[in-house]
């Protein structure tokens, strides 16, 4: 009895060492590959010499766009689908099928949102390759994160709450606003972060709605098309033309986006522990 | 002992209440008087929650639920057609079994309720948060921290908090669901003491589990047993002459 309880949980060990051993070779790995191209001029100028030469700064920009224009459509339509399915559906059969249809968006693969993206934004409504469709495009993929986590963060608001709101008077509105929403807002902006990580670092979706291998200079409006950090590391892994100048890059970008969604996990993790001890007050 | 003249609050009137297809309220007829305290008491499960969150219409919220008969505040019918149920809750205030604080500062769980019903008069909102706490006994204790969160006091005191954000938005009614069976017995005391005082200025339904408590403060108690009101009375009469062997073996303790 004893001895196989040591097996397992020696196996339950070594899986968890196992877990961090990858994430710890990745960065170290990247680290060791990208410091080398890193420098300041490397983040804040444009590409040069048919991208041999020079920084990423178009890149990081055009990702900034990307993930920020994705969060702004998402945010409002996911936090609105949820709130609906949260505070004011009551199970029935329309309830079960877009609960149904957000589980299995989920589980679609990105390159399938690629080619959506492709087919609808880009041709039917004509915006082109461009951050508009783009951004369309990775709202559409990370809605149904964002739906969850907030109905995971309103579901999380005790109902009594909700009770005692109504009991004082106040209509539903009142009650979402000024009691459901700022209780379950570190949750919910917890789910939003994770998925600017995820937006960020996503390359399928925009591969064919709005990334492009090079572009000089930055864009000037939302119909022009962009160079984002992870096409811009696909590009010049698969079609560079320098591989022994451009890999090297390809390395240095590999860490600056790391870096980045490492960045915006860690906000997430922040507010996660914030959310945890202001948890504990309210079960005092 | 009790008044000759008894007015009338809330008539309830022939009240089934399903919950889908189960039936926990069996054709309940009884009144709340004015300026009374009416106790509710019975075994657990025997639809007394039930049926006081009927009285501010907190039942609404959960589905499959069904409503027959009539209840009344002041003759207007609160399950009618036209009724503005924003204006009910208003009026029939309510303090759950739970201490249920917002997790805001002591102020904002006052203001909260007079800024909802449009108040914005910030002399106004301060006067009347003032007065409520003074009213519920709890202002000597957190006069100087007004502006910490609510969810540091104590579980007492939290309760007694609940009731001043319940009597700031200035309700005629106020029902009490199980006030203190979160409670330690000096809390109790005190939540006990404050319904007394009460008492004078609003008309008061209290669910109970504690029997003893509800002979300390009710003028009125109805022993609920499986869905129907086996007897309302005086509190005297139900404690000491009951009419119903159910009600007697539940007060001596028998069951329950």
């Amino acid at each position: 009895m004893k001895r196989s309880q040591n097996i397992f949980l020696g196996f339950i060990y070594f899986c968890a060492g196992l877990t961090l051993l990858f994430l710890f070779l990745i960065i170290f790995f990247m680290t060791v590959r990208g410091i080398r191209v890193i420098s300041w001029e490397f983040i804040t100028s444009v590409p040069k010499k048919a991208m041999t030469e020079g920084g990423i700064a178009p890149a990081i920009v055009g990702t900034f766009y990307l993930t920020l224009g994705s969060i702004i459509i998402a945010l409002p339509l996911g936090l609105s689908c949820a709130i609906y399915l949260c505070e004011y559906s009551h199970r029935n059969f329309v309830v079960n099928i877009i609960e149904a249809s957000i589980k299995n968006l989920a589980g679609v693969p990105s390159i399938i949102f690629g080619l959506f993206g492709l087919a609808i934004f880009v041709k039917f409504f004509n915006f082109g390759v461009s951050i508009l469709s783009g951004c369309l495009t990775l709202s559409i993929m990370i809605l149904p994160g964002i739906i969850s986590a907030s109905q995971e963060a309103l579901n999380s608001v005790p109902q009594s709450l909700r009770e005692a709101s109504f009991a004082l008077g106040a209509t539903q509105w009142q009650t979402i606003k000024k009691i459901v929403l700022p209780s379950a807002l570190k949750g919910i902006l917890t789910g939003v972060i994770l998925n600017i990580g995820r937006a960020a670092g996503e390359t399928a979706p925009i591969l064919f709605t709005a990334a492009t291998f090079y572009k000089r200079g930055y864009p000037d409006s939302i119909f022009s098309e962009v160079m984002a950090l992870p096409y811009h590391i696909y590009a010049l892994v698969t079609e560079g033309t320098h591989p022994q100048k451009q890999i090297a890059i390809a390395y240095g970008c590999s860490l600056v986006l790391l870096f980045l969604v490492l960045l915006i996990s860690s906000f997430a993790i922040y507010f996660r522990q914030k959310q945890m001890s202001s948890e504990k007050c309210l079960m005092q | 002992m009790f008044d000759a003249i008894k007015l009338v609050r809330i008539n309830i009137e022939n009240v089934n209440f399903y919950y889908g297809n189960c039936q926990v309220l069996k054709n309940i007829n009884m009144h709340i008087y004015q300026n009374k305290v009416t106790a509710i008491i019975g075994p657990s499960g025997c639809g007394k929650s039930t049926l006081i969150r009927l009285l501010n219409r907190m039942n609404d919220f959960i589905p499959n639920t069904k409503f027959e008969g009539t209840i009344t505040l002041d003759g207007e019918d609160i399950y009618g057609p036209e009724v503005d149920i924003i204006k009910i809750r208003r009026l029939v205030g309510m303090v759950f079994q739970k201490p249920n604080p917002f997790p805001k500062s002591i102020y904002e769980n006052i203001s909260y309720g007079l800024k909802i019903n449009g108040i914005k008069d910030k002399n106004l909102i301060e006067e009347k948060v003032i007065k409520s706490l003074k009213e519920s006994a709890l202002w000597e204790e957190v006069k100087d921290r007004l502006y910490e969160s609510a969810l540091g006091l104590s579980g007492g005191q939290q309760q007694r908090l609940c009731i001043a954000r319940c009597l700031a938005v200035e309700p005629e009614v106020i029902l009490f669901d199980e006030p203190c069976a979160s409670l330690d017995p000096i809390s109790t005391g005190k939540i006990e003491e404050l319904i007394e005082k009460l008492k004078k200025n609003y008309t008061i339904v209290i669910v109970t589990h504690n029997m003893q408590q509800a002979a300390r403060l009710a003028d009125y108690t109805a022993f609920m047993y499986l869905g129907e009101l086996v007897e309302f009375g005086p509190t005297e009469k139900i404690f000491t002459v009951p009419s119903d062997k159910r009600t007697e073996s539940y007060v001596t303790g028998k069951f329950g």
